[in-house]
């Protein structure tokens, strides 16, 4: 019989403590264990990117980690980006340019474009596009997704100049 | 699609990390990024009875530049591999191959000691590992050696890692002043492993090649140096004869496999393709340090 391990994590600035199996997924730990069914879980094997999370501000495949790693440690999800009426620039971004679809891949797009805005200049749409080619969008709504991205770097900029 | 049960061990330094491993007999896995390992866990390919996560080792983490050279903790991400200053300064090269591992979710969590191990056929870090001459830092319950990475990559997806051993570091020794560099890859899509991928360092002195390496990956079981290919370049101007003399060289001497993927005959061919552009990108590059 395997011991289970008792962890705090901070999740969206709330501390959680919790007992867990050493092989609980973030993932499902995320989902089922604090009920924050923003994080989608697709292939869990680290290859369509809509799990992804921030771990201490990176984003991570949150089905490639388990819970009890994150033990002492920050993570974010999509949930911490904004709700419903406040809804933040990415995701009014999105939403003003049709960058969604069913809505499966957004909180793993979202979490990944806050990270790439984060680390890269994203001066073109091929920065744009390599930065997402992790993340599938089984609508193939890449190209909206593309624009949505691209007009906060043209924001943002606009607002360094 | 969820992991085996396992035991979990937080290694606090690598003597517990070691001993851990020691303790469980071969049973156990070491966990750093995961990125390879959790996937196999949750297809069920492994079973190991225990996971020793070095994630909080902070001693294995660090890029330290010395007098010749660089060493690298086995716990650098690729993320911190790929931006960092001193491998910028030193290693362009190897900056630049590293934006084409995965993707960045994937490079804040993959670690390079991981990716060594895992020694992935068709990964950029072993290939890396030697176009740069590492040498590789392994530690166990025994005591810790060094070894050559020629010597570390045996075959697909094995290595010359014990039961019970672990990476620790790897050291690249600075490359010549006047050296040229450049990496070319081709993928379905990028980030994904490499189809073929070519590294490139030519070292120009008197304007004649004095120092040629090549390294490949995914063209063979394990990424693999040219050598015949970079004895021949040496001594020469890169003309388009030689550069023709190197490819035929390299196309010869490769066996890719066929898989899903790509058949071997294309994977040969852009092998050679690859090379040529990135011989000419080197010696580009040589020259402009040289003037």
């Amino acid at each position: 019989m395997i011991k289970t391990r008792d962890i705090s994590v901070t999740v969206n600035g709330t501390l959680h403590a919790a007992t867990v199996e050493p092989r609980l997924l973030l993932a499902d730990f995320l989902r089922h264990g604090l009920g924050l069914t923003g994080t989608h879980v697709g292939c869990e094997h680290g290859v369509c990117g809509a799990c992804t999370v921030l771990l201490d501000g990176d984003s991570v495949r949150s089905c490639l980690m388990f819970a009890v790693q994150a033990d002492g440690r920050s993570v974010e999800t999509v949930e911490s980006l904004g709700r419903i009426g406040q809804m933040n620039a990415l995701q009014e971004s999105f939403h003003a340019h049709h960058a969604l679809q069913c809505g499966f891949c957004t909180s793993g797009m979202l979490i990944t474009a806050t990270d790439l805005l984060k680390k890269y200049p994203l001066a073109t749409d091929r920065e744009i596009r390599e930065g997402l080619s992790g993340n599938l969008c089984r609508c193939t709504g890449y190209e909206h997704i593309v624009k949505a991205i691209r007009a906060v770097v043209a924001c943002n900029s606009g607002e360094a100049r | 699609m969820k992991p085996p049960p396992f035991d979990y061990i937080v290694a606090d330094s690598v003597e517990m990390a070691v001993a851990a491993l020691a303790q469980a007999g071969g049973d156990a896995k070491v966990i750093a990024g995961g990125q390879s390992l959790v996937p196999m866990l949750n297809f069920r390919l492994l079973r190991p009875s225990a996971l020793v996560d070095i994630n909080r080792i902070q001693e294995l983490a660090f890029i330290r530049e010395t007098e010749g050279e660089i060493r690298v903790g086995a716990l650098t991400r690729h993320y911190q591999l790929e931006t960092s200053p001193v491998i910028a300064r030193n290693f362009p090269v190897l900056a630049c191959a590293m934006t084409h591992v995965a993707h960045l979710a994937i490079r804040n969590r993959g670690t390079i000691g991981g990716s060594l191990s895992h020694a992935d056929p068709a990964a950029e870090l072993p290939m890396m590992a030697l176009l740069l001459d590492a040498k590789i830092s392994i530690a166990s319950a025994s005591g810790r050696r060094v070894t050559a990475v020629r010597d570390f990559l045996l075959d697909a997806l094995t290595t010359d890692l014990a039961p019970g051993e672990i990476v620790t570091e790897i050291a690249l020794p600075k490359l010549p002043a006047r050296t040229g560099w450049d990496f070319q890859e081709v993928a379905r899509r990028y980030g994904d492993f490499a189809l073929a991928a070519v590294a490139v360092t030519l070292t120009v002195s008197d304007g004649v090649i004095a120092q040629a390496r090549i390294a490949l990956t995914g063209v063979g079981p394990t990424a693999l140096r040219a050598a015949d290919a970079e004895a021949l370049l040496v001594g020469g101007k890169l003309e388009p004869s030689l550069t023709g003399h190197a490819i035929e060289n390299v196309r010869a001497t490769i066996e890719p496999d066929t898989d899903l993927h790509a058949s071997s005959d294309y994977r040969r061919h852009v092998a050679g393709v690859l090379l040529g552009r990135a011989l000419n990108r080197a010696w580009c590059r040589a020259q402009e340090c040289a003037a």
